[in-house]
């Protein structure tokens, strides 16, 4: 479903991404983790074309997103993003949020686009917030209008970069709850986080990257029992020493 | 001449006055009009990748920022004229240069206001599939409006006031025909009082009127 082939990023002399090769396919959940700075927010960008790239091919359903010719609007309609600082629209409420892109880009009657938001909300727990705006809403509420603003697009792929590193601890669970609801239903996912209790719980593989390089792609089960590469253990240690 | 306030002065010349009144809101809601349009695309190319774009842009708000008012209006009285070859109103030619010279302005706080708005917010809404045009005008713009408005509401006040210097060219503008019934009636007080209170209370009820509007849009 979604495939990247030997993508290298260049900012002037700095390598961002150094050759990184990576598929994803239909219903896989793929975590991506890897010390800060190590370049998994701009590899996770290039999958819906936010970022550009300056070597390699990345493909979506068959469908290159570096191709001068290809309809990047269109594309990214179809693949949902979560970011790590919500970046929900505060000048429209919660539904409006949701409603946006169903009515200005999938052109859905609002009847069609309200329904759909309103039975969106209901399934994040939120049916009582559409009317109230981002800033009224604590950090969790936020992201699962998010989420939900992602789901109405109907998307055949979900990324998620650190969707919850941005939120207070208590508010953690209720996030990753339901990105565990979406994946039992077969979602396919990127999801970059370093909540290894996540990705043991859900992922199919983990992708574990440093300086820019794809470091290790293993099984769940492969990746928590004996990482191959030392730097990967060094990183869960840490990471889970916390 | 005789001592004391006589403001029946004001009743006597009001349709005068009122005329002067007339021209100058006239011009200034044109021109502010025209400047925001003109200004919101000035400040669209300075910020886009279209070659050349930008540095045409830059080299044009500079320009304009360097020259005073005055010179810029007199400038078009008799370029107008000369360019097209037909000889246009006052008013007209007053007005474009107005709205050239204020979009000057106006594009570089509204370029200010785009520039404040988080990237995290552009890159969401790519990211649902709105185009850049439509990710400007429903998720960009409304923000940086938002964040703009008071230094557009005192840009506009501004140009409110140089309305008045529209007398270079012989247009009549409210302060103008107030200082014509000033010298004609010798009430000089009296006029220019009524002129500083005008402006007074057409300020405050522009804030006002921006300020609710403000509170519509806000959270
Ligand atoms: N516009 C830019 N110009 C130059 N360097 C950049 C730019 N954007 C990012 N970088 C650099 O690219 C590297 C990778 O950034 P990226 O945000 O992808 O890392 P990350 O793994 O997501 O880190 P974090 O865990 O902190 O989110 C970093 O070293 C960053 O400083
Ligand atoms: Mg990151």
């Amino acid at each position: 479903m979604i495939e990247l082939k030997n993508v290298s990023k260049w900012y002037g002399e700095f390598r961002v991404l150094d050759d990184c090769s990576m598929r994803i396919a239909k219903g896989e959940v793929v975590v991506i983790c890897g010390p800060s700075g190590s370049g998994k927010s701009t590899l996770i960008k290039c999958m819906n074309g936010l970022e550009p790239f300056t070597r390699g091919e990345v493909t979506i359903d068959g469908i290159s997103v570096g191709a001068p010719d290809t309809q990047l609007p269109r594309l990214r309609a179809r693949i949902g993003m979560v970011f790590q600082n919500f970046e929900l629209f505060p000048h429209m409420s919660a539904a409006a949020n949701i409603n946006l892109a169903q009515l200005k880009v999938l052109g859905r009657d609002r009847a069609t686009a309200q329904a759909k938001t309103d039975e969106l909300l209901a399934r994040m727990g939120l049916a009582d917030h559409a009317t109230k705006f981002p800033a009224q809403l604590s950090g969790g509420q936020q992201q699962r209008v998010a989420i939900a603003r992602a789901l109405a697009m109907d998307p055949i792929a979900m990324l998620f970069d650190e969707p919850t590193s941005a939120l207070d601890p208590e508010m953690i669970t209720e996030v990753l709850d339901v990105m565990v609801g979406l994946a039992d239903e077969g979602m396919t996912m990127a999801v970059v986080t370093h909540e290894m209790g996540f990705a043991r719980k859900v992922a199919h593989r983990v992708v574990f990257m440093d300086e820019g390089a794809i470091i290790e792609d293993a099984s769940t089960a492969a990746f928590f029992g004996t990482p191959r590469s030392e730097r990967a253990q060094q990183f869960l240690s840490k990471i889970l020493q916390h | 001449m005789g001592g004391g306030f006589d403001f029946a002065v004001l009743i006597r010349n009001a349709p005068f006055l009122w005329g002067g009144m007339v021209l100058t809101l006239q011009l200034t809601a044109l021109a502010v009009t025209g400047g925001l349009a003109l200004g919101l695309v000035l400040a669209v190319l300075r910020l886009s990748r279209i070659p050349f774009a930008p540095a045409l842009v830059a080299g044009y708000v500079n320009f304009l920022r360097s020259m005073p008012l005055i010179l810029a209006i007199f400038w078009f009285y008799t370029l107008i004229p000369k360019l097209t070859g037909q000889s246009v109103s006052s008013f007209y030619s007053v007005l474009i240069a107005f709205i050239l010279f204020e979009a000057a302005y106006y594009s570089e706080i509204i370029r200010a206001g785009i520039s404040s708005v988080r990237r995290g917010q552009i890159a969401a809404a790519l990211a649902l599939g709105l185009s850049n045009a439509q990710a400007m005008r429903y998720v960009v713009l409304p923000q940086a409006i938002r964040n703009m408005i008071p230094v557009l509401l005192t840009q506009s006040i501004v140009m409110l006031q140089d309305t008045s210097l529209v007398y270079v060219v012989g247009l009549r503008d409210f302060l103008t025909t107030a200082d014509i019934v000033a010298g004609r009636d010798s009430r000089p007080v009296e006029l220019y009082m009524f002129v500083a209170l005008t402006f007074l209370v057409v300020c405050f009820s522009a804030s006002r009127l921006v300020n609710r509007l403000r509170r519509r849009y806000a959270l």
